[in-house]
């Protein structure tokens, strides 16, 4: 591969590496990278990144283990792309990406990114995990299977396969059901959404998979989709009408919303808690919703909710996004993002962070735990708190 | 695994050292027209006692110590021509102290401009520094050790003329503190000590800088910017003289540009503005665009062009993006304000030699004591032709500063050698004695400021 082949071979070298993409927006500190939070080296930085890519396009540097790692580390969070001044911004990202997609080419990728890229072809999720074995969190409900219902519930790999993440989408699931909404599931017939394969850099499997749930999806006459994960709200919003699927697509924050002003939701139980919402990179950041979380928690009688710090656009990246809630390039240190994070919430005087992504309520719940504050901060999903405020789990759980 | 990497991983820890071709590629960098050369380690310290350390190792093995704040100069002075331990000092990063009566704070040497001025802005709403045009990245020991010039320069001068105390890691190791607070007191001023200067201008070869206490400013409650224009640069000192005689501005700048194609050959000016009430931005808009200027307006050399309430952050690197290319350097000068005219008629005819559209700025300094003159030239990062012109054209100005009667700023090699090659014969030597008597070894950041 040539530089002068590459997609953004004419962008590319435009980064001056000032280093605005490092700071939120009020410029509280260089941390808002996060692998440059985590590292603190400037091949970390994003600027850093779009120079090493361009120097190996261009046969400046051979390609290495470590290379391929300090462009993995990035979560595609997008704070460089609102921080930077210059025109190329938007494009960012997609250099990163598409640097990636030129070591796929190359055959040339890190061990674990390798290795959850074959999971996903081989099993449609990144655990690795049987397919026959997506659908077992719904077993024992009374959730249906998508049968022409108003909306398909897309629960996400996430959601299906993770023990923590499949008590959110059973909470989901109920408040839905009480609400009188009409949904259905896939089970075992769900295949992975492919957002992270997309910013992997893995383009052919990205296509293969977007064409088969695309046509699933049609062949079940499907037209409105809720999703549990912000990552796969944005694969279907945004890179699947490319594919021609051309569903309405909601987050499921953007439903419970919804139905609460519809007065089909209300809120009973007094909480008595103080909640920072964290901002998940691919509904805020991605696709600009930042109001309809912070309106549900602000409709539950007892929550007092604070924002930390960096909020909205210049929330810090859990450090999950990207691939990086398998590959791990970011974790194993106390300026791991999702402990940055944690610290950051209970400096706000949060006693729960609330988040809308289960990948960002996996990462903080481990970093809870490694921080040993798990007696000072509970992470729950809105979908976890919106459930509990309407009498249906218990406040223990 | 060398030795020296073993050493420095048992110093910092593993993740903060690298000998790996992506660090050694990523920091043999500047941003702006230098050659590169690579380090042999890259180095992250987070303490004082970790940088004794290494330089402590650094003599012992005989190997150069280069070190780096922001990485902003762009004039490559960080840019390690001996290669080396490039050490990246932006981990150490902590506001120590901000005394809000005394007016100074404490900071350790990574922290940035961005850093601080978003911390005084939510602590210390009535304080404030003066702040460079440079990206908030830029760290304010750097802008320091540069002789620096901030949005405050007019009012209270060069940012190194605010330092209050330092403390510093001499080459062979020792950590030595100046000012107040070398005698136990806090960091509260620099005098009435002994001078002992070394530091400042020395560009790391003297030793690394790791505190420094900086006085602070008055932060008024409104700040803005008004702008006017003169169609002849030879109005220019003088507007400087009687903008500076009101006492009424907190920045002024000149500045012209071959583009926008419409203000080409114009003179453009910014004055910075600041009131804690609307009666007292009424009077100092009154006296400087009523008083001051009006007498330009009135015989059609100038025009007001209006005041914007609120200080944008200055977004320098944007000069980068000049015809998407993602480079630019400039050479700065220390200059009488007398001489703005023939600093901007000699850009501009540099500038067109080698095919670069003209950009050049005058920052006021004190009461007119002198100003930053700036004549920048952007390149194309992708194309090596501009990045040979465009230095150049910087090594033209360079000769061009001297031959005004100016000081290069923060000159790169190139330029240390022109004013070296002026300098008082008997200062050169002081200086050689200096720097063999502080870094015996010459390990750092050889290649500047090397008096043979």
């Amino acid at each position: 591969m040539a530089l002068k082949d590459f997609a953004y071979g004419d962008t590319i070298h435009r980064c001056f590496r000032c280093g605005y993409c490092k700071f939120p927006a009020n410029w509280v500190d260089v941390n808002n990278c996060p692998p440059y939070a985590r590292f603190r080296m400037e091949t970390y930085s994003c600027g850093g990144r779009l120079w090493l890519s361009r120097a190996w396009l261009n046969g400046q540097i051979d390609w290495t283990e470590h290379l391929a790692e300090v462009l993995y580390s990035c979560t595609t969070c997008r704070n460089c792309e609102v921080k930077c001044p210059l025109r190329f911004n938007v494009d960012i990202v997609n250099m990163v990406v598409a640097a990636r997609g030129e070591m796929v080419e190359a055959g040339r990728l890190p061990a674990a990114v390798k290795n959850f890229l074959q999971n996903v072809e081989l099993y449609g999720n990144p655990y690795g995990t049987g397919r026959s074995s997506r659908g077992a969190w719904a077993e024992g409900t009374e959730i249906e299977r998508y049968n022409g219902h108003e909306y398909l519930f897309y629960v996400g790999c996430t959601g299906s396969y993770d023990a923590r993440a499949r008590r959110s989408a059973l909470a989901l699931s109920q408040i839905l059901r009480r609400a009188g909404v009409s949904f259905g599931v896939l089970g075992n017939e769900e295949n992975c959404d492919g957002n992270e394969v997309h910013k992997l850099g893995e383009q052919g499997l990205f296509e293969v998979l977007a064409q088969d749930n695309i046509t699933r999806f049609k062949g079940l006459g499907v037209k409105k989709i809720i999703t549990l994960s912000p990552h796969a709200f944005n694969a279907f919003k945004n890179h699947y009408p490319a594919y021609g699927g051309d569903f309405s697509i909601f987050h499921y924050t953007h439903v419970i919303n919804g139905l609460l002003k519809a007065g089909r939701i209300r809120f009973s139980d007094n909480m008595h808690v103080r909640v920072a919402y964290h901002d998940p990179c691919f509904l805020g950041r991605w696709n600009n919703e930042y109001e309809a979380p912070r309106e549900i928690l602000k409709a539950i009688p007892g929550v007092d909710l604070v924002e930390m710090e960096k909020n909205r656009e210049s929330a810090l990246c859990c450090g999950g996004g990207g691939g990086n809630f398998q590959i791990d390039l970011l974790g194993g240190s106390e300026n791991s993002p999702a402990r940055r994070r944690i610290r950051e919430a209970l400096k706000a005087g949060a006693t729960v962070l609330a988040v809308a992504c289960p990948k960002c309520l996996i990462m903080f719940e481990d970093a809870v735990k490694s921080e040993g504050v798990e007696e000072n901060l509970s992470v729950l999903d809105i979908s976890e708190i919106a459930a509990k405020a309407w009498g249906m789990i218990g406040h223990s759980q | 695994m060398d030795s020296i990497y073993q050493s420095l991983a048992a110093i910092v820890d593993a993740e903060h050292v690298s000998d790996r071709p992506e660090e050694l590629y990523i920091y043999s960098f500047d941003l702006g027209t230098a050659e590169p050369h690579r380090p042999d380690y890259v180095v992250s310290p987070e303490t004082t006692v970790q940088v004794q350390e290494i330089v402590r190792l650094a003599n012992r093995e005989n190997i150069p110590v280069v070190p780096l704040g922001g990485g902003m100069s762009l004039a490559g002075l960080a840019v390690p021509l001996r290669g080396g331990i490039l050490l990246d000092l932006k981990r150490m990063d902590r506001i120590i102290e901000v005394n809000e009566k005394a007016r100074y704070a404490v900071l350790e040497c990574g922290v940035s401009q961005g850093q601080l001025t978003s911390y005084l802005e939510r602590h210390h709403p009535h304080l404030t520094h003066s702040e460079p045009g440079a990206p908030p990245a830029a760290t304010i020991v750097g802008n320091v050790v540069i002789h620096g010039q901030g949005d405050l320069a007019h009012p209270y001068g060069f940012n190194s003329d605010m330092v209050n105390g330092l403390e510093v890691v001499l080459p062979t190791g020792e950590v030595c503190s100046f000012g107040s607070c070398a005698v136990g007191a806090s960091w509260f001023t620099n005098h009435p000590m002994p001078d002992v200067g070394l530091f400042l201008g020395w560009c790391g070869t003297t030793g690394i800088i790791t505190k420094l206490s900086i006085r602070l400013l008055p932060a008024k409650r409104i700040r803005g910017i008004g702008r006017f224009v003169v169609d002849d640069e030879g109005l220019v000192p003088e507007i400087f003289y009687k903008l500076t005689h009101t006492q009424m501005a907190e920045d002024i700048i000149a500045f012209s540009s071959a583009i926008p194609p419409f203000a080409s050959k114009l003179q453009h000016f910014t004055v910075n503005i600041a009131a804690d009430s609307e009666k007292e931005l009424e009077l100092k808009q009154q006296i400087i665009w009523d008083d001051t200027l009006g007498e330009y307006i009135k015989r059609g050399d100038g025009a007001y062009l209006g005041f914007t309430r609120s200080l944008e952050r200055p977004q320098i690197s944007k000069t980068s993006d000049y015809k998407k290319g993602g480079g630019f350097e400039y050479v700065g000068s220390i200059m009488p304000i007398e001489k703005y005219p023939e600093c901007y008629r000699r850009g501009r005819e540099i500038s067109e030699r080698h095919d670069i559209p003209y950009t050049v700025t005058g920052r006021c300094i004190g009461a007119a004591h002198s100003m930053m003159f700036a004549w920048t030239y952007a390149f194309n990062r992708a194309d090596p032709k501009t990045i040979e012109g465009a230095r150049n054209a910087l090594h033209e100005t360079d000769r061009l500063v001297l031959e005004l009667g100016g000081v290069i700023w923060k000159p790169g090699t190139f330029g240390q050698k022109l004013v070296l090659e002026r300098l008082d014969p008997n200062t050169r030597d002081l200086m050689k004695k200096i720097k063999g008597l502080l870094d015996p070894k010459g390990i750092m950041n050889p290649g500047n400021w090397e008096i043979p």
